[in-house]
């Protein structure tokens, strides 16, 4: 591990995503305790097996329950409301990995030559991950 | 720890031990979730393309029950000792009761993470 840059004080984006990482990391926390209670409420003991209710937790999306034993997946798993819940899980948890990995690649990479092309690299990645995200969204045929 | 010192086993039983190896097993369960669900999500992406039969071999691996162990360990790890940094730099008052915050962590987490292993594994032998 290299001695690490100690960023400014003050506003800055270090900072900005400091604080990022801590809401949107309480905020993928409610979001998954909200697709998990509303799995429950709507049936999930019964009709879910556990690994279906984890990538429901995580990803409200039709496409991860529709192999399972729920009746009809338009009444109340595929609605407008879980796509805006799919958008901000995306979003939130994307990002928050995106500079979660920055930050450990440059721990241990420190300020080279090679820092920006590395967050470049991430960048891409990162946008790369929400374009698919998106599409997944409104691919998704409920 | 020392920077680039071979501290040898005292160096992993130093008195910063429980924030640190709470520290470290954040990074680690963070990485674990970056490559599974990436993984997953390029095998969901070639299966739903037909793009060969390796995105319904990975997904297999993926839901089958001793590698959901080993996810669930990740993602409830990572969940709620996320909750516990973000609590307390939020309220850096409570910063003073890190380590306690850790042994709070280690109660909730041990008890819920052993109940789901327990349902994994009866569910997983009982054939469902």
């Amino acid at each position: 591990m290299r001695p690490r840059y100690i960023p400014n004080r003050g506003i800055n984006l270090d900072y900005l995503m400091w604080l990022f990482t801590r809401i949107s990391g309480l905020g993928i926390i409610l979001l998954s305790l909200i697709g998990l209670g509303s799995a429950m409420y709507m049936g999930a003991r019964l009709q879910l097996d556990l690994p279906t209710v984890l990538r429901w937790t995580f990803m409200p999306n039709p496409s991860h329950v529709v192999n399972s034993n729920i009746p009809d997946v338009t009444l109340g798993w595929a609605t407008a409301f879980w796509q805006i819940m799919q958008y901000l899980i995306i979003f939130f948890a994307f990002t928050h990995a995106a500079n979660g990995i920055r930050m450990i690649v440059e721990d241990y990479l420190g300020h080279t030559f090679w820092q920006p092309f590395v967050r470049a690299l991430i960048a891409l990645v990162w946008i790369g991950m929400v374009i698919i995200g998106i599409y997944v969204v409104l691919g998704s045929a409920y | 720890m020392a920077y680039g010192k071979y501290t040898g086993l005292e160096g992993w039983l130093y008195k910063g031990s429980v924030t640190y190896y709470a520290f470290a097993l954040h990074r680690l369960t963070a990485m674990g979730i970056i490559l599974f669900v990436g993984v997953h999500v390029a095998a969901s992406f070639s299966m739903q393309q037909v793009l060969g039969t390796w995105g319904t071999t990975i997904n297999t691996i993926y839901e089958s029950w001793w590698f959901q162990i080993i996810v669930v360990f990740c993602v409830l790890f990572h969940a709620l000792n996320g909750f516990r940094v973000a609590t307390l730099d939020l309220f850096p008052r409570l910063l003073k009761y890190d380590r306690e915050a850790v042994y709070l962590f280690w109660g909730i987490f041990t008890p819920i993470y052993l109940l789901t292993v327990y349902v994994i594994v009866t569910k997983a032998l009982s054939g469902g």
